[in-house]
């Protein structure tokens, strides 16, 4: 550990904070100098968010002591926090929809009872500037991208002159372009004698931005090193704790026909915009197609679409010659077909939080008993041997699911949803937030299906295990694909190009092509066809 | 001025004197609910307050003292709402309504100590005067003139002194909730209480805030019944007017300004149905017409108005994002 | 030192009790000084209280009597808040149901066996109480709209009818000019059974039998499943309209029945105020008997001692049914209140003990 630096603006020692049983954060130091970007580097459940959430005043410490400029802070509210110059981007923004960019700026700041939009927002103007922000100041918060949404949380901080930037994950949800954009904002800060803590799991990024990094792992600081003299596969190893084999097996698929045929899938959402343009594509038994794409890129309306959970898709979806839109799920199954849907929101869709392990079982199966009545026995001894089989750690099966850890609540449905037999398994971000070694047990599971010839739609977010994982990786950007590659053969640089979407289309067009697919809604179903 | 004319008058004077406590109350329960609280006790907190103005007014004659301790009659209400559901977190619809329990049956047995004696005249004179009075002598009978200005002071100027209030109140409520920093603070914290406590807002205090401020206008308009309104005590004076506020804070979309025309259409529907008999007396006898009847209509027409809001405004705002939900800083 | 909130992970059952018992003894407590403060001597008015709602077998019977629709309504209430669907119309639902009951009674002719006459009017009554709750339901489930306060609004449209009824249209030209709605004929009166009118084996039976639903039905599954999480219960493949849909009407008939059982158990005339604010109090005993059937059975019963108490306390110390109604109200907070203490606990905090060698 470093204590060799004077004068740093931060020092943590011995943060602990416990949540229940669980000790998210576990005596942790931490220090940062002034002018520094600070890379906080962890798993999922590190405790990184912890960490940060205490030093922003959102939680309180059950021990330890924070120092800024060598002055002793207790904070027991965000107000305090920021009092003291730290300013966090949170990962899930804390931004009010209905209210317009500066408004939510200003919220919290100032005195005396005008709001003085007029010098907001020539204020905000002249750090757009310096920093290279772009926001447009009157705008609804409703109304923007993601990255602009980052920005004004960005702005926020800056409006407020903290001193200390926290940036929780902020790169999960950015186009390569604007990861970039926003290195260039950190670094611009970083020059201006402000410091950045940046809480990352992705080692590239950290390496590439950050000049010291502090690894922690379950709760614990394992150690802060200077990024030049490390190698992305020693950072692994600290945040691991042992040697890891990243690589993730990848069996042949089987030559086989086609099995789902997927033509012109188009989605709307509920105010009328376009979130899935015209996909096609197809899949075979035994194979696992991976799909790329930026947050937001269609993934979520895809899944559903072919699980039977969006109505008013149209185009051609068909499953061993049956056409399967416009069906509900459970005309879906009652028409033979069986298909397994993991979600990507699992305690609030793929699972019902409040009830038990046995209350989940039976889910997706209840409805095909006879009769009016529940056939829990059955459900209970199907709920034993999922727990058996996939080494599920839970007291008893009518332990409610909110209450197991992770990993399990994912085996919990992954268990449920291959005991239906499935012949198509779609799994959209099935190893969100699990540690690695969870990741690897999920990843063999479906290696499992594949082998036994089950069609697999994988989505997921890091290219490296699509790459590993997939026989092919379809790539969706703004609703569109642009491109299904063989994953044996691409690189990273090919997809991250095909995510940004090679072809942009300007809003004219996209609006025209909208309104094309508008006035030919139900014909169009028959002319494709033919 | 003909008597046709004179009776719209009479009949639009007194719609705006019967809306005069829902405009209170319905501002009351527009802060309320700005900053993220579904008090369904506004019912409760108006007996409260009129129980205790009536007391009060009883005791001391003095208008002053008796809209005060009106006030803080339902701001006591007012105050254990929101001690169980700020600091206690407890559900916001169970403890309206128990509020409800509580705020008549203490209002009703507070009230019934007066004995039914009548408000001491110094207080309902004061009501009774109308300040913005016009003295038409001499231009009464000019032409044109003379009937219209008639007409207005009749309608809308010789009220007393309490509809003026609820009008003004209005008015600095618009301001104070869109054109300054409190009042953008108390919203921010009634849409997404955890953004506004990260930008350094004292989400309790707000909350605690606007619950009182809630509370202090239905005391007001719970005042106006045994004060300006009916002069003396009766069981259940405010009529379950308390919960017509409720349904008014929905049908003028959170707004303080719209809630004056809002009111007004209540309490017009309401007079329209007391006086339809004498106006018309040929409808009076089938029943839909009947005043019974008309006092149901209030309530069918926020029925109406609550759909077609869903209906036209489903994309767009329906209400605080947080009403109704409590929040807890280190909810994980 | 400072204090902390902290949320409770897990708290044992019997704890959670002493808390909720605590609670009671505390608001009783500031039920007694509000009594003080008003003239009273608390300890008499707790003793009528008791005397009144358990003194003796009548008492008792009368406590039942009180507590045999709160109980009824509460069982409907509760089948809408499993659902996550705040159906606080069960008043106007009770009232529907009355008011479909009055209209078979008058115009069955009084010769009718009882137990056909009974049977039709309950059969009326739980279609008047599907009727009035499913409307506020099929535009929740259409465009999204709000049902507490469509709900609400209902209940006051459904006085306002039977005002209506009872000074017009329904009146009755026997009672000298005096409004009110003709009493029901004899066989349209529930027997009893134990000095008590069969609405108790009702309730009973209605206890059995929400119970199974909610635990081994179905719908009760998908009922509970929809209150969880409505994308749960899409993803699921269940038509969640159609489960809110026949949820409340489940729901909403069970509150009209409740208002048939009023009628031909104990008023028998059908007023405005034959409901009587239960459909208030039943979203409250729903609440605290955190929805489940025998706590509603338990609940329910406390209630309407409560309620029957307040009569005696009237009858012999002349404390006003007001007065008792807003120590209901008090007894409500602290039982609400008690809650958070029962889901979080306080940390007394004191200064850290960590230094800077620790590091």
């Amino acid at each position: 550990m470093q204590q060799t630096v004077s004068n740093p603006i931060l020092e943590m020692i011995g943060i602990a904070k416990s949540f229940g049983k669980v000790k998210a954060n576990d005596n942790v130091d931490f220090t940062l100098q002034k002018g520094e970007i600070h890379a906080l580097l962890g798993e999922n459940g590190s405790g990184k968010s912890t960490l940060m959430n205490i030093l922003a005043g959102i939680y309180s410490p059950d021990a330890g002591e924070i120092y800024i400029n060598g002055e002793l802070c207790r904070f027991t509210s965000p107000r305090q926090s920021l009092e003291k110059g730290v300013g966090m981007v949170h990962q899930h923004f804390k931004l009010i929809d209905h209210m317009t960019a500066w408004e939510n700026i200003i919220i919290g700041t100032g005195s005396g009872l005008s709001l003085g939009k007029n010098a907001v927002v020539k204020k905000l103007k002249e750090l757009s500037e310096a920093y290279g922000i772009v926001l447009d100041p009157l705008k609804l918060v409703k109304d923007m991208s993601v990255g602009e949404k980052q920005n004004v949380e960005i702005m926020k901080v800056l409006y407020r002159g903290a001193t200390i930037l926290v940036m929780d994950e902020p790169t999960a949800v950015l186009t390569p372009q604007e990861i970039e954009g926003l290195f260039n904002v950190l670094r611009r800060m970083r020059d201006r004698g402000r410091s950045v803590i940046f809480i990352s799991h992705k080692l590239n990024e950290v390496l590439d931005l950050c000049s010291q990094v502090t690894v922690l792992r379950a709760g614990k600081m394992v150690g802060t090193i200077s990024t030049e003299k490390i190698t992305p596969q020693t950072l692994v190893e600290l945040m691991v704790g042992h040697q890891v084999d990243l690589s993730i097996e990848r069996p042949n698929p089987l030559p086989r026909p086609v099995c789902l045929n997927v033509e012109d899938l188009s989605v709307r959402d509920e105010h009328g915009s376009l979130m899935l343009n015209r996909v096609t594509f197809d899949m075979r038994p035994g194979e696992i197609l991976g799909v790329a794409g930026l947050a937001g890129s269609g993934q979520k309306e895809l899944c559903e679409a072919i699980a039977g959970l969006q109505p008013k898709a149209t185009g051609h979806i068909e499953f061993d010659g049956k056409s399967l839109l416009g069906h509900t799920p459970r005309e879906i199954i009652r028409m033979g077909i069986s298909m397994s849907f993991i979600p990507e929101d699992r305690l609030g869709m793929g699972l019902v939080a409040n009830m038990d392990i046995v209350d989940n079982v039976m889910l997706k199966d209840y409805a095909f008993y006879k009769g009016p009545w529940l056939h829990r026995k059955e459900a209970e001894d199907k709920a034993t041997a999922i727990v058996d089989q996939l080494e599920i750690r839970t007291p008893s099966v009518n332990q409610v699911v909110s209450r197991l850890s992770g990993g399990n609540i994912q085996k919990v449905i992954l268990g449920r949803e291959i005991n239906l037999n499935p012949k198509l398994l779609i799994t959209a971000y099935a190893v969100r937030g699990l540690d690695i070694n969870s990741s690897h047990t999920i990843y063999n599971l479906l290696n499992q299906q594949k082998a036994k010839g089950v069609a697999i739609l994988y989505i997921g977010e890091d290219l490296d295990v699509l790459m590993e994982l997939c026989d092919r990786i379809m790539v969706l950007c703004q609703g569109e694909v642009t491109g299904i590659v063989n994953a044996r053969e691409t690189d990273k640089e090919e997809l991250g190009l095909m995510m940004a979407g090679t072809v942009e289309l300007s809003p004219a067009e996209k609006s025209r092509s909208a309104a094309l697919l508008e006035g030919q809604a139900d014909p169009a179903d028959k002319e494709v066809r033919s | 001025m003909n008597s046709v004319s004179l009776s719209i008058a009479l009949l639009l004077a007194s719609g705006i004197r019967i809306s005069t406590p829902l405009i209170l109350g319905a501002l009351g329960e527009t802060v309320t609910e700005r900053a993220g609280h579904l008090n369904l006790g506004v019912e409760g907190m108006m007996m409260l307050g009129g129980a205790l103005a009536y007391t009060v007014a009883l005791h001391t004659e003095s208008v002053i003292l008796a809209l005060l301790g009106g006030m803080l009659g339902a701001m006591f209400g007012s105050l254990v709402y929101a001690f169980l559901t700020v600091a206690l977190r407890a559900n916001q619809t169970v403890t309206g309504l128990a509020l409800t329990t509580f705020g008549v049956g203490l209002g009703n047995t507070i009230g019934k100590l007066g004995n039914g004696a009548n408000v001491p005249s110094a207080v309902t004179q004061f009501f009774g005067k109308g300040p913005l009075t016009l003295n038409l002598d001499g231009i009464e009978n000019k032409p044109v003139i003379g009937p219209v200005l008639t007409f207005i002071n009749e309608a809308i100027l010789k009220h007393n002194i309490f509809v003026y209030l609820a009008i003004i109140l209005a008015i600095i409520l618009y301001i104070f909730l869109f054109k300054t920093r409190a009042g953008l603070h108390l919203r921010a914290v009634g849409e997404s209480p955890a953004a506004a406590d990260a930008s350094g807002i004292n989400v309790n205090r707000v909350k605690y805030t606007g619950i009182l401020i809630g509370g202090a206008l239905a005391g007001l308009a719970g005042a106006y019944y045994p004060l300006a309104h009916i002069g003396t005590w009766t069981d259940n004076i405010t009529g379950g007017r308390g919960w017509i506020v409720v349904a008014l804070v929905i049908f003028v979309r959170w707004h303080p300004i719209k809630a004056i025309f809002g009111s007004f259409l209540f309490g017009l529907l309401d007079i329209i149905g007391l006086r339809l008999p004498t106006l018309f007396p040929g409808v009076a006898g089938l029943a839909i017409f009947s005043e019974y009847a008309f006092n149901m209509y209030p309530y069918i027409m926020t029925i109406i108005v609550l759909i077609a809001s869903y209906i036209r405004g489903r994309k767009g705002w329906m209400g605080p994002a947080a009403l109704g939900h409590s929040y807890f800083r280190e909810e994980r | 030192m400072r204090i902390r909130i902290v949320q409770r992970d897990h708290i044992a059952g019997g704890k959670a009790a002493l808390i909720r018992v605590i609670a009671i003894v505390l608001s009783f407590l500031v039920a007694a000084i509000l009594l003080g403060v008003m003239g009273y001597n608390p300890w008499q008015a707790f003793g009528s209280l008791f005397k009144s709602a358990f003194g003796s077998m009548s008492n008792i019977r009368s406590t039942i009597i009180t507590a045999i629709p709160l109980i009824i309504i509460s069982l409907g209430v509760a089948i809408a808040f499993h659902m996550g669907y705040v159906n606080v119309g069960g008043e106007g639902q009770l009232l529907a149901g009355a008011v479909v009951a009055t209209f078979i009674s008058h115009n069955l002719p009084t010769s009718l066996p009882k137990i056909i006459m009974l049977l039709a009017m309950a059969a009326g009554s739980l279609l008047g109480g599907m009727l009035i709750a499913v409307i506020p339901a099929y535009f929740k489930a259409k465009f999204g709209v709000n049902e507490t306060l469509f709900t609400l609004m209902l209940n006051y449209v459904m006085q306002y009818y039977v005002l209506m009824l009872r000074t017009q249209t329904w009146k009755d030209p026997k009672a000298m000019g005096f409004p009110k709605i003709a009493a029901v004929p004899n066989n349209a009166i529930l027997p009893k059974v134990f000095g008590i009118h069969i609405g108790w084996i009702i309730a009973i039976i209605l206890v059995v039998l929400v119970s199974m639903l909610l635990r081994r039905t179905k719908i009760g599954y998908e009922i509970r499943v929809v209150g969880a999480s409505v994308n749960t219960a899409r993803y699921a493949g269940m038509d969640v309209n159609r489960v809110i849909l026949i949820g409340i009407c489940m729901s909403g008939a069970i509150a009209g029945l409740t208002g048939m059982v009023k009628l031909s158990g104990t008023t028998y005339n059908l007023s405005e105020s034959i409901g009587g604010g239960s459909g208030f109090t039943a979203v409250i005993i729903a609440w605290l008997a955190k929805l489940s059937p025998v706590g509603i059975l338990i609940v329910g019963f406390l209630f309407g001692a409560l309620t029957q108490g307040a009569v005696g306390m009237e009858l012999a110390l002349g404390i006003p049914a007001a007065l008792a109604e807003s120590i209901q109200g008090l007894i409500l907070f602290g039982t609400l209140g008690c809650e958070f203490f029962v889901n979080y606990r306080l940390v007394r905090e004191y200064p850290s003990k960590a230094t800077k060698e620790a590091a």
